[in-house]
């Protein structure tokens, strides 16, 4: 307790305390670590690393931007808007409500086939998804077959948690405003035959395995869909109950793949959701030929009240996602930005070099 | 029970202060200290009474006691803050102090309130949680180190009296009540204060030392309560019926008051003389008696005791501004958030998807949803205020005050002490300092006076050997193990010096060398006819060897040996005189010997200082040991046959080869004594550094004039310890040296002085008057009648100044004497002036010879003015003027107070660091200005203006002038402009070629620091490139500190080592004590303590500019990451309609500052070094970034934040635009987002590290890489 004795001056004689101190010495070791002699890398910034690294990051970065850029060019993309605001769009009719059930088409024209697998998307403008509120009003355990959260549904989904004394099945919000606009694809084959071949549409495969077959589940019981949802009613806004939302058994209830598409909520305000898929067949043909189509669709869903815009679009993909040329342009400012610094440093390097004594530590 | 009251009030009050003015933190109540009688804020109310009555606490009084002293605390201490129980709720309650754990308090609150809230509730409260806990563990760790200490102190053991046994039994510090009554030996420590009953001293005095408490190393008398002193045998606590009547508890050391009242209601007061303090020590006496009256901690020294120190330093003061901004950024964030998501919210009114109504239905307005979402805002937004900032930088501050107290070059090997960081909080003001005030005493200089030259009737002295001693002191401190080889191998081999302790002995010296070193005793050559052998051996003094040891200079010690009986005895009869220098030097020595208040200490009683540690009694057994020892040796010595005392030394004959031969006969002799010596030394060394001088003599039988003092004493034993104990230690210093030349003060009593005189035995000088010293004459003088030629006999001794005008113009025995007074005259002031510049303390000894009726007539005016009412001060220097004239001038001394180590060259670096070095000290002008000269404090050519004036108008005069003066040379006057201005600035005169140096008396600081002149006196000072204040008080200054530091804003360190120096080190921003002689206050009072001068340039320019920048750019860091990372949340807000929606999880969120970003700015805190130790050494003019708050602006801080804009702009925006419009969810795109800028915001921080060490580099990675994965 040798150390200990100091603190307390009151009683204390001198700066020494023990009699044995000399064994004991309070000399502090003398270690690279407590001297603060750890070896240490330190940088200098000097004209010779400094400039190469520009010119490194400049000749690495242009070259990515390139090839990011010309991939998103090479993808191939339709965007058709259906919302129908302009009095000339053949959807302008569905924008009254009496209008039920209100179909409207849109021709269009592909002008290059598409190759390899194509996406349908619908899209959305202006839709929050991401509202703080929105975002919440689900019950997590209710999707994912709780029974007990089947007939008694999270406090997060109200007020859309009960109607008429009975619990909704899906409930909260999110569920509530599910798009419900069906749109169905027809190659006009020629135009010779007026009768246009429908594209087939895959309705599976639109969701994340994850959601489908971890985080939404039915209900747990034998019998049919409609008797284990049985003492649920629908959500307000919904034309059918969740299990009629698909004909096929794994494709309904909580694990509509639409519908879990639709729960996934976007990011931003103006999004895409998978509608379809429009699978690619063989080599010989294209998946969506060249051609005259027409877009069937079945409006249900307003956005007009918001100002929302909708969307159909179809879309190849490539190994960096959908068509997106920011990203390259951005590499590639990025790179020249860099490049054209390290000349023009290189120029002040060399001009000024022997002007003054520190010639390698110009320092940025 | 009061107890918590007053820890909540005290808390209180803590909060209101700050609240009210966060200066009031650093200034402490030490001027209740210093005031005499001030009010005692602290002192406890003891059931409404005033005073506290003390009964004994023994059975008779029982009831009677119960009734009074009962309610009284008893002698347990407790310094802790936390019991076991309260720990949790007392540590809550102190920590919600901080209005950072406040704030995030209210958002937990917040959180809960269901409206606005934003997380899961238990998330949010899991950061307060852990920042709480981990200030609570380090809390209660630092507690229980407070509780083991108290728990020792508490434990120790002293005497009590027991009823039970009828006898003092031993007893625990902590079972001590009010009323005890306790015995206690010498070298004991005082457990409580008591009221002395009782002590063995004959004359009821009592010697305790205070060094524990005020620092003050000399001893102080207590004395006896009336009545009881005159009482031949102990007081017995059985028959003691009295009750004391005192003061309540308070802090003031100086003051106690009360009575003693018998049972026949007799009183008789009591006084601060009466009064033993708690950790005081007796010395010097054998045992005393005395009762309780304070225990615990209502004793004065606890009460003096101010408990932990608060300091903030200013970088925490600047953070906690920004801290602020921060705060106000995060409300204009929040009001747009809110206002945002009001307009958005109005344009979708009737929209049900994203206008979810309420539970019961309803839709609240766009106005009330602004309003809620204010709030929600806040909670989502918190993460800006940095919660882990506080702990960061406590934590930083840990590491920094560990590597500054592991720093080797700290280490002082002399007292085995290293620095202490006293001040856990204020590591990195040392970084900024820009005034520093310095004591002299003790802290530049050792405080060891020691002494150096003398001039005699002219002749210089210059004791070279003397000197060389000094140089090697160290070395030979180091090798006394190694004597015994040295010895042998020099005696043979005696031309070719090879032992590194003799290497800078010359051959003349080396025995006086040898004999040092033997037996630490001043050598006794030419001991002179029939005066037999003197052996003296003294012990490491309170005074070190250093002072102790003079080792005379060959050339004056032969003259010295010249006299002899012989020479007087001629005298008498024949015509033939002693030459005149003879005479001299006889009266120098004489003079140097008695002139003075020095009292020899009582030989059984050695002063010896003992540690906490050996408290045991161990020390006073290891005395007795020596003690027999030396009586063992002595009788050996004295059997065994005398060579030394056969070999006389043929007088007249000064022989340097004779007295070196002697010293050789004398070596061979003491050498078989080793084995003896080497366990005393050992011995002696154990006891600590110990405080005895000890002498081993053999009585002086031949001594032909006897003493009847002596003889009469009874008893005197053979080992007689002498100590000299003096009010200064340059009395003690020219004792010392007149000893060496063995004129040695034996005794000293009212009426005569005893010295024993080498050649002509024990000389008895009647003590006819002492005219003892003051500052206006600057002289003292003894009147004594001389036993020899038995005239009246004035020895004054003074200030150069103040002698040499008082020395006799015209002498009566003639003009070839005249002549030769004119001619020492001019030699020693020639010598005077030479020892002046280098940086002695010089003093002048002259003598006068008075005739009995001249002595008798002074004598009857003395009187007359002694006992005049009227103007005593004046008629007593008048009379003192009558004595002390027509002086004989003897010569002069040259007293160093050496210099500590490496402290002109620490000055010379910290005024290259742009700190300006003020030296305060209560010495007189001219020793301060000597120092400051010798401390490179002022050059030699700097322009020394000295402010000396006796009133207020005066001095005003004197700064204008001397403003007047400096202006002319610098036509600019930066100073005048800055000080008009309001936000002075001092500038920086040493540019233009010449620097000024100001000398301010205490007299006239008194006037400059009056509130009309403070503003000429800043400016003056603000000129001057030193300042040194002389003769100041303590107050005076911590009034200068105080002064400086509130009126130029500027950031002070005072370093002192002393008591006197305790006000200015709690004023200061930093306090730095210095462990010296002194004793502890100065430490106990400092933020750091180091043990010399000169590691203060290693701890300002290496430690204090590393710590200013690492926190700072920490504190910068945690700044940037923290807007940084939450203005990714307020983009996404733009587009998320402003409803608080967060893109990634709240846990990620929550960890991002308790994790993934918590650990690399710590390290990064701890371990960044921007410039290496060697580099800030040699360039202390890096230090001026520091004390420009460079690294650390306003400025800083917002282009700092700027920065953070930017970058999480970037951060955020290259992500939206690339997943702009595609089917990407809120957390898909918010985890890359994420993850981006954490590695953005790790990057940032190595990029900022100057040096990437080791560890810090491999810490940051695992980080990041396990925060993108997540």
């Amino acid at each position: 307790m040798a150390m200990n004795c100091n603190a307390k001056g009151e009683v204390d004689g001198g700066p020494q305390c023990a009699l044995g101190g000399a064994a004991k010495t309070r000399r502090p070791d003398n270690t690279a670590f407590k001297q603060q002699r750890l070896p240490a890398w330190q940088p200098i910034l000097t004209a010779g690393t400094v400039l190469p690294t520009f010119f490194i990051v400049g000749l690495i970065f242009i070259p990515i931007g390139i090839g990011i850029f010309v991939t998103s060019n090479n993808i191939r993309e339709i965007e058709i808007d259906y919302t129908g605001t302009e009095p000339s769009s053949p959807c302008n009719k569905c924008l009254s409500p009496d209008v039920t059930p209100c179909v409207c088409t849109i021709n269009f024209t592909v002008e290059k086939a598409f190759e390899g697998n194509v996406f349908m998307y619908y899209g959305l403008s202006n839709f929050y998804q991401n509202h703080r509120r929105y975002v919440k009003s689900r019950d997590d355990s209710q999707l994912n077959g709780d029974s007990s959260a089947l007939h008694n549904p999270s406090k997060e989904c109200e007020p859309y948690r009960r109607n008429e004394d009975l619990p909704i099945a899906p409930c909260g919000a999110i569920a509530n405003s599910m798009f419900n606009d069906t749109l169905e694809l027809f190659l006009v084959a020629n135009k010779s035959d007026p009768t246009p071949t429908p594209i087939h549409l895959k309705r599976k495969g639109i969701a994340w395995w994850t959601d489908k077959y971890v985080k939404f589940r039915n209900p747990p019981g034998e019998g049919a869909l409609q008797e284990r949802f049985k003492g649920t009613t629908k959500p307000v806004n919904w034309l059918k109950p969740v299990y009629m939302l698909d004909s096929e058994e794994d494709n309904n209830g909580f694990i509509n793949e639409d519908f879990i598409v639709w729960m996934r909520t976007a990011a931003l305000p103006t999004f895409r959701k998978l509608y379809r898929l429009i699978e690619w067949k063989n080599d010989l043909h294209p998946t969506l030929p060249a051609g005259q189509y027409y877009l069937n669709i079945t409006y249900n869903y307003p956005v007009h009240s918001f100002d929302g815009r909708k969307r159909m679009i179809l879309s190849t993909i490539s190994w960096m996602g959908g068509k997106n040329p920011f990203l390259g342009i951005a590499y590639i400012t990025v790179g020249s930005i860099a490049f054209l610094l390290g000349v023009v440093l290189l120029v002040v390097n060399h001009k000024y070099r022997n002007s003054s004594n520190t010639a390698d530590t110009i320092a940025f | 029970m009061t107890e918590p009251l007053q820890w909540a009030r005290y808390h209180w009050q803590r909060l209101m202060g700050g609240r009210i003015r966060s200066e009031d933190e650093r200034l402490y109540n030490y001027s209740s200290l210093l005031a005499c009688g001030g009010k005692s804020s602290q002192t406890p109310k003891l059931a409404g009474k005033q005073h506290r009555v003390v009964i004994p606490h023994l059975q008779p009084f029982k009831d009677e006691y119960d009734r009074f002293s009962g309610t009284y605390m008893n002698n347990r201490i407790r310094t802790t803050k936390y019991t076991l129980l309260n720990f949790v709720p007392r540590n809550l309650f102190e920590q919600f102090h901080r209005a950072a754990n406040l704030y995030f308090l209210f958002l937990v609150v917040l959180n809960w309130v269901p409206l606005v809230e934003a997380f899961q509730k238990e998330i949010t409260m899991l950061p307060l949680v852990v920042v709480l806990t981990i200030i609570a563990i380090k809390d209660g760790l630092e507690d229980y180190q407070k509780y083991t200490i108290d728990k020792h102190i508490n434990n120790l053991v002293t005497k009590v009296y027991s009823r039970k046994e009828k006898k003092y039994i031993d007893c625990c510090w902590k079972d001590v009540t009010v009323g005890d009554f306790i015995r206690l030996s010498c070298n004991e420590i005082i457990p409580a204060d008591l009221v002395l009953l009782f002590s063995t001293d004959p004359d009821g005095i009592c010697h305790i030392e205070t060094s524990g408490l005020d620092g003050e190393s000399n001893l102080k008398q207590r004395q006896v309560v009336r009545g009881y002193a005159e009482q031949d045998s102990e007081v017995d606590p059985e028959k003691f019926s009295s009750r004391i009547e005192c003061e309540s508890p308070n802090n003031d050391l100086n003051r106690f008051q009360g009575f003693l009242e018998h049972s026949n209601k007799q009183r008789v007061g009591l006084s601060k003389e009466n009064l033993l303090l708690r950790g005081c020590t007796i010395r010097n006496t054998e045992s005393v008696v005395g009762i309780v009256v304070y225990a615990g901690h209502e004793t004065k020294a606890m009460l003096n005791n101010p408990g932990p120190r608060y300091k903030r330093s200013k970088l925490e003061r600047r953070a906690n501004t920004d801290v602020l901004w921060c705060v106000l950024l995060l409300v204009i964030m929040c009001l747009t958030g809110a206002l945002g998501h009001g307009i958005w919210l109005s344009r979708y009114e009737n929209v049900l998807f994203f206008n979810i109504p309420e539970p019961d239905g309803h839709i609240i307005s766009p106005t009330l949803a602004g309003f809620y979402m204010f709030w929600t805002m806040i909670i989502l937004l918190q993460v800006l205020i940095p919660i882990s900032l506080y702990v960061s930088i406590e934590i930083v501050k840990l590491g920094q005050i560990y590597f500054i107290q592991s720093d080797v070059d700290f280490y002082s090997e002399k007292m085995d002490s290293t620095v202490q960081c006293r001040a856990l909080n204020i590591a990195e003001d040392l970084g900024q300092i820009q005034y520093l005030f310095s004591d002299k005493t003790g802290t530049l200089t050792e405080n060891k006076m020691v002494f150096r030259r003398c001039s005699v009737a002219g002749f210089d002295y210059c004791h070279e050997e003397n000197a060389k001693r000094l140089e090697s002191y160290q070395e030979a401190v180091s090798e006394d193990e190694d004597y015994t080889d040295t010895l042998s191998s020099s005696l043979s081999n005696m031309a070719k010096p090879r032992a590194p302790c003799c290497r800078t002995v010359p051959s003349g010296a080396l025995g006086n060398k040898f004999s040092d070193h033997l037996s630490g005793s001043t050598s006794a050559v030419g001991s002179g006819e029939g005066a037999g052998e003197v052996f003296h051996s003294r012990q490491a003094a309170f005074s070190s060897p250093i002072e102790t040891d003079v080792v005379p200079d060959t050339r004056l010690l032969n003259k010295f040996s010249q006299i002899t009986p012989h020479l007087f005895t001629s005298l008498d009869g024949t015509i033939q005189r002693p030459p005149l220098e003879t005479l001299y030097i006889m009266d120098f020595f004489i003079a140097l010997a008695i002139c003075n208040t020095v009292v020899v200490c009582a030989p059984n009683q050695p002063r010896q200082k003992i540690r906490l540690s050996s408290l045991s009694g161990t020390p006073i057994k290891s005395l007795e040991e020596i003690k027999n020892l030396f009586q063992r040796l002595s009788v050996r010595r004295s059997s065994s046959p005398s060579l030394a005392s056969g070999k006389e030394l043929p007088s007249g004959v000064p022989s340097t080869f004779v007295s070196r031969l002697s010293l050789f006969t004398r070596m061979k002799l003491t050498s078989p004594m080793e084995e003896e010596v080497s366990p005393i030394r050992k011995s002696s060394q154990d006891c600590g550094n110990s405080a005895c001088c000890m002498e081993i003599e053999k009585p002086n039988n031949n001594a032909a004039i006897t003493d009847s003092k002596v003889e009469s004493l009874p008893g005197l034993p053979l080992a007689s310890n002498l100590c000299y104990e003096a009010e200064s230690p340059d009395e003690a210093a020219l004792v010392y040296a007149a000893r060496a030349y063995q004129c040695t003060l034996q005794s000293r009593t009212p009426e005569q002085v005893m010295v024993d005189f080498a050649a002509l035995g024990p000389l008895t000088f009647q003590l006819l008057h002492i005219l003892p010293f003051d500052s206006v004459r600057k002289r003292m003088s003894v009147v004594v009648r001389h036993p020899l030629s038995n005239e009246v006999v004035v020895y004054t001794k003074g200030a150069d100044s103040a002698v040499m005008e008082l020395l006799s113009i015209v002498s009566p025995e003639g003009a070839n004497l005249e002549k030769e007074q004119m001619i020492i005259r001019e030699k020693t002031q020639k010598h005077l002036d030479d020892y002046a510049k280098r940086g002695l303390r010089t003093l002048c000894i002259a003598k006068k010879v008075m005739s009995d009726t001249e002595y008798a007539e002074w004598l009857r005016n003395h009187f007359l003015a002694e006992t005049s009412i009227d103007n005593r001060e004046e008629l007593l220097i008048e009379s003192a003027m009558r004595l002390e004239n027509k002086l004989t001038l003897l010569g002069a001394t040259g007293i160093e107070d050496r210099l500590q180590e490496g402290v002109p060259e620490s000055i010379e670096a910290l005024h290259k660091a742009g700190i300006k070095i003020w030296m305060l000290t209560g010495d007189k002008q001219e020793t301060a200005v000597n120092i400051a000269y010798a401390c490179k404090l002022l050059e030699p050519n700097d322009k020394l203006f000295i402010l000396n004036s006796q009133s207020k108008d005066a001095c005003e005069m004197q700064m204008s002038i001397i403003l007047k003066d400096l202006q002319k040379k610098t036509p600019a006057s930066p100073g005048q402009r800055s000080l008009r201005k309001g936000s002075p600035q001092p500038p920086i005169t040493q540019n233009s070629g010449q620097r000024a140096g100001l000398i301010i008396t205490g007299k006239t600081l008194e006037f400059a620091l009056q509130e009309s002149l403070q503003r000429q006196f800043l400016e003056l000072t603000s000129w001057s490139h030193a300042v040194v204040c002389c003769r100041a008080t303590p107050l005076q200054k911590s009034e200068v500190v105080k002064l400086v530091r509130n009126h130029l804003q500027v950031m002070t360190l005072a370093i002192g080592d002393g008591a006197n120096d305790v006000s200015m080190i709690q004023v200061a921003d930093i306090g730095i004590g210095v462990l010296g002689q002194e004793g502890m206050q100065a430490v106990m009072a400092s933020d750091f303590a180091i043990s010399q001068f000169r590691h203060l340039s290693k701890l300002l320019l290496v430690h204090g500019h590393w710590c200013y920048m690492r926190l700072s750019n920490m504190i910068l860091y945690f700044f940037y990451k923290n807007v940084a990372y939450v203005n990714l949340l307020f983009w996404y807000q733009f587009f998320c309609g402003f409803s608080g929606t967060s893109m990634t999880d709240y846990w990620v969120l929550i960890f991002f500052n308790l994790l993934f970003t918590s650990a690399p700015p710590v390290i990064y805190g701890v371990l960044e070094k921007d410039v290496s130790a060697d580099t800030l050494m040699q360039l202390p003019e890096l230090y001026q970034s520091g004390q420009k708050s460079e690294a650390y602006l306003p400025l800083t801080f917002w282009i700092t934040l700027l920065d953070a804009f930017y970058q999480s702009l970037i951060c955020f925006f290259v992500p939206y635009f690339t997943y702009e419009g595609s089917d990407i969810d809120v957390f898909t795109f918010g985890n890359p987002l994420n993850t981006a800028a954490l590695f953005v915001i790790l990057l940032h921080l190595i990029i900022e590290s100057k040096s990437l060490v080791y560890i810090s580099s491999s810490s940051r990675i695992p980080v990041s890489i396990s925060n993108s994965e997540s």
